[in-house]
């Protein structure tokens, strides 16, 4: 385990914090786009990166807080062309960590809600893993290999 | 994000463009209804060529609007996705019900 010390010497990271907004949705798979641009990333690969953003924000958004607004930290460190990304809430949490990757299950059934978003997470980044937030929440944890090939 | 339409011989063209999150669900979604409800046709064609993102808020949009013309037997074709709006779509099944063409 590196302290943090270390990691501010060594790796370029960025650390966001924002209010819980769907309206600040486009801000941040932006910003997790521009932090990635470093690397000369392909078109295709940012594409898939500011879908699984969006979709993890939104999670947020809708179902950690209800739509009330609330805390969302993102963090981001390059390791040499990997992208690892924390986005953690701090909202209701989530019961069953296994039913929410689930294809086509929501929160929310009268709503017009997919239930695609941790699905798209998991296929559009090469790892996802949710863990629950110190305190409450979710942490979504995602890692993108820009020198792997194209899924 | 907006939403442009065309009535041409009983089909209705849809093109929308720019960016399709949830922060642009609603608004999108009573542009295409206002559409439907302004036209009788047998057809709509959602063209997604100046789609330059839509994450799966999009897809609850678009299956949404589907069943609403389910009822009046109209039927439904996505045409000109990006590729990873193409990925979204292939991924959720939403093919099955409006397929893909090409125009």
């Amino acid at each position: 385990m590196k302290n943090e010390k270390t990691q501010v010497k060594k790796e370029n990271f960025v650390k966001i914090q924002v209010q819980a907004l769907s309206s600040n949705e486009a801000f941040c798979r932006n910003a997790v786009a521009a932090f990635c641009l470093s690397i000369d990333p392909t078109v295709d690969q940012l594409s898939d990166v500011k879908t699984a953003v969006s979709e993890a924000i939104t999670n947020s958004v809708i179902h950690a807080y209800r739509g009330g607004g609330g805390l969302i930290e993102i963090d981001l460190v390059m390791r040499k062309r990997v992208l690892h990304i924390e986005i953690r809430d701090f909202g209701q949490g989530v019961v069953d960590m296994e039913e929410i990757r689930k294809p086509f299950f929501t929160t929310k059934p009268d709503e017009e809600r997919s239930g695609m978003g941790f699905t798209i997470m998991e296929s559009f980044m090469d790892e996802l893993i949710l863990s629950k937030t110190e305190g409450g929440g979710l942490t979504i944890k995602m890692v993108k290999d820009f020198d792997e090939e194209e899924k | 994000m907006k939403v442009k339409h065309k009535f041409l011989k009983g089909v209705l063209y849809m093109s929308l463009e720019g960016e399709l999150d949830e922060s642009k669900s609603l608004y999108t979604r009573s542009q295409m209804e206002s559409a439907f409800d302004s036209y009788d046709m047998s057809k709509v064609v959602i063209d997604l060529s100046c789609l330059s993102f839509m994450d799966s808020t999009g897809i609850g949009v678009l299956i949404g609007r589907f069943k609403k013309l389910k009822e009046r037997q109209i039927t439904v074709v996505i045409a000109n996705p990006s590729r990873s709006i193409d990925k979204i779509l292939t991924l959720s099944g939403v093919y099955s019900l409006m397929p893909k063409v090409e125009y």
